[in-house]
């Protein structure tokens, strides 16, 4: 599994002398050298992060975390006290399930609706669909700042039409609904469209002999298009779920702040104030933030590459 | 994990335990539902026959997304617009102030100071991110090695922001220099021979470009990943014909494949730009937007929702989306004519 799986497109052998050729002009001990000193500049923060949480409360406070090389001291207790902590208003593992009890529904619920409408406007085909999806396009840039405070006051009061009331007030404070709900709302704009990419793409025939067999658009949706788009959908949900997890905005907005719902992310960001100079604490939260996406996202890396590829690349 | 638990704290872990199955079950039972219902509309709407199935197919498959757009973002986009020509107030009549709040929002010297910011930001990080991204596209093409490489500098696309925020708040971390440091680049820079170090997030305007290299690090994986596959799609028969009329090395890589791949690069530009536009947790996280590093995203939060100051926090979002406005234009134009290519 490896972002190179996806780039061996093709390199027949007169494109690959021609590759050579420019490779060369960027070839050199230099650009070797140059690449190897990169990564390791992109790589050294994230290893500092996870050395000092490893390290002892005395000896984060007194030392670089690269001196572990000549003095190592390794500890789980940080993780301890972060997780389950003194009191509650430390711990921070209410919050983790907090992040998973917002990223699942809101991933696939997210899904479930953005599937449905690709295959409407891609193969219900009606008057106006083509406008629909290019709204629906553009809807993506649409900073998520314009939609929070209106939303909220949606959530909190209702909708009203001067003084007759059309919607009621929900009273959603507290509860993870409008979270979802939010998430969804803001996921659909590029959901839709990486899977109607993908969807509209699907063999014709075979939708139609589906049809001529008698199925509605409910079964060919179930038993054809479902199952023949799992990797667009498999790529999207990563892109989903890394979005939703590592979010602050919406769930600052939405979930009030309240700890029955803040997810990790929240917390996190209050803990850099609580915290201030215990660092081996906050490395040690962050770091199991970090590492939920980090596994979901090595392990389907390869999805997830493809679905970037899917909105942006001419072949 | 090598630590003494004393009773308090068990009882403690208990209760949060089981308050945790009771949350999760219930998130459970809600996807059920939700699923279920939808099997059923299924059901139901399958057996329909005549006149209404077509539209009521419609409806169903398209309907949800609809809804939810139009109540999520549409709506919300004009009535920002409203709230953005009355008062301060959050109570339903705040006053109608017409342009008042955009006037403000241009002449009040530390809204400006927060719109140059972001200014600096739009320009510098997408360029940077892009620049870097091509440049290792490029050069780890011929790398052994590669995809771990390339998987170590994709990395930081899975960090969130604020997790990101926190990594390179440490390495910024200032500690006097006569203590031993602790943060990385004043360990670096000491040992460089700088001998005293200033507090970095505290100098200004040092700072804003030290918050930009956070967002540089996430989105420089994205750029690489995004830009490594258009340069290997550029058709070999264009790079053979450039060939043979005598174009090579950095001439055939800067006349013939950056052209190539133009379309991409631009995507690519655009969308870091658009996520610029609206970073917000990372200057939340780091600084709070102190330190003249404010941003207008972060500004907008903190009127909307921490001075209660509506109107302007609605005019500063309506402020940012004329600044995406062009590139949504642009983005639609593209697709469009990719579309009819098809």
């Amino acid at each position: 599994m490896s972002v190179e799986a996806v780039d061996t497109k093709r390199v027949p052998s007169t494109g690959a002398a021609a590759a050579k050729d420019i490779r060369t002009a960027f070839s050199s001990k230099w650009a070797s050298i140059f690449i190897i000193a990169f990564t390791v500049v992109w790589t050294v923060p994230t290893v500092g992060l996870l050395v000092t949480s490893l390290r002892p409360a005395k000896y984060v406070a007194n030392s670089g975390w690269w001196t572990v090389v000549e003095h190592p001291h390794f500890t789980l207790s940080n993780y301890n006290t972060v997780l389950f902590g003194k009191g509650a208003t430390t711990a921070i593992f209410p919050y983790i399930i907090n992040s998973i009890a917002i990223t699942i529904p809101a991933t696939l619920i997210t899904l479930a609706i953005a599937t449905m409408a690709a295959y409407g406007l891609a193969w219900l085909r009606f008057k106006g669909s083509d406008t629909v999806f290019f709204i629906i396009f553009a809807l993506q840039v649409v900073p998520l700042q314009m939609s929070l405070i209106p939303l909220l006051r949606f959530y909190n009061f209702g909708a009203h039409i001067g003084k007759v009331p059309i919607f009621p007030a929900l009273h959603l404070g507290g509860k993870y609904y409008p979270v979802w709900i939010s998430h969804t709302m803001f996921g659909l704009p590029l959901a839709v469209f990486l899977l109607h990419n993908f969807i509209s793409q699907l063999p014709e025939d075979m939708m139609e002999a589906a049809r001529v067999d008698g199925a509605n658009h409910f079964r060919i949706f179930r038993t054809i298009v479902l199952p023949l788009s799992t990797p667009a959908i498999a790529a999207f949900a990563i892109f989903q779920f890394l979005w939703v997890w590592n979010d602050l905005l919406v769930a600052l907005t939405f979930a009030g702040g309240t700890p029955k719902v803040l997810p990790l992310t929240g917390r996190l960001e209050q803990l850099v104030g609580q915290y201030g100079a215990n660092w081996q604490l906050l490395t040690a939260g962050a770091f199991i933030a970090l590492i939920i996406p980090l596994i979901v996202f090595f392990s389907l890396q390869r999805y997830f590459v493809r679905g970037l590829l899917a909105g942006s690349v001419k072949g | 994990m090598g630590v003494s638990v004393s009773a308090a704290h068990a009882l403690m872990t208990a209760s949060t335990f089981s308050d945790s199955v009771s949350k999760l079950s219930q998130v459970i039972s809600a996807v059920v539902v939700f699923f279920a219902v939808l099997l059923l509309i299924f059901f139901f709407a399958g057996r329909a026959t005549g006149r209404f199935q077509r539209p009521l197919t419609i409806a169903i498959f398209v309907g949800p997304a609809i809804a939810l757009l139009i109540v999520g973002l549409v709506i919300p986009s004009f009535r920002t617009f409203y709230l953005s020509l009355h008062g301060a107030s959050a109570a339903r009549n705040a006053p109608y102030v017409g342009f008042r709040n955009f006037r403000f929002a241009f002449t009040d010297p530390a809204t400006q100071s927060v719109l140059l910011n972001t200014l600096a930001w739009i320009i510098v990080a997408p360029l940077v991110a892009t620049g870097l991204g091509l440049t290792i596209a490029i050069v780890v093409d011929r790398m052994k090695r590669q995809s771990l490489v390339k998987s170590l500098i994709f990395m930081p696309m899975a960090i969130s922001f604020v997790g990101a925020s926190i990594i390179w708040k440490y390495v910024y971390d200032y500690k006097q220099s006569s203590q031993p440091q602790d943060g990385l680049l004043s360990q670096v820079v000491i040992v460089l021979g700088w001998k005293h170090p200033p507090n970095w997030l505290l100098t200004h305007p040092l700072n804003n470009f030290l918050l930009m290299v956070i967002l540089v690090w996430i989105e420089v994986g994205f750029a690489m990943v995004v830009l490594s596959a258009a340069i290997k799609a550029v058709p070999d028969e264009i790079i053979e014909a450039a060939r043979v009329d005598g174009a090579h090395g950095f001439g055939l890589f800067s006349k013939i494949q950056i052209p190539m791949i133009r379309a991409t690069l631009v995507v690519v530009l655009t969308t870091i730009m658009i996520a610029t536009l609206k970073i917000f947790d990372i200057v939340q996280t780091s600084t709070g937007g102190n330190f003249g590093t404010n941003v207008l995203a972060n500004d907008m939060y903190t009127n909307a929702f921490v001075t209660n100051n509506i109107g302007l926090g609605a005019a500063l979002a309506l402020i940012l989306f004329v600044g995406v406005l062009p590139l949504v234009g642009y983005n639609v134009l593209q697709l469009k004519k990719e579309r009819s290519n098809r």
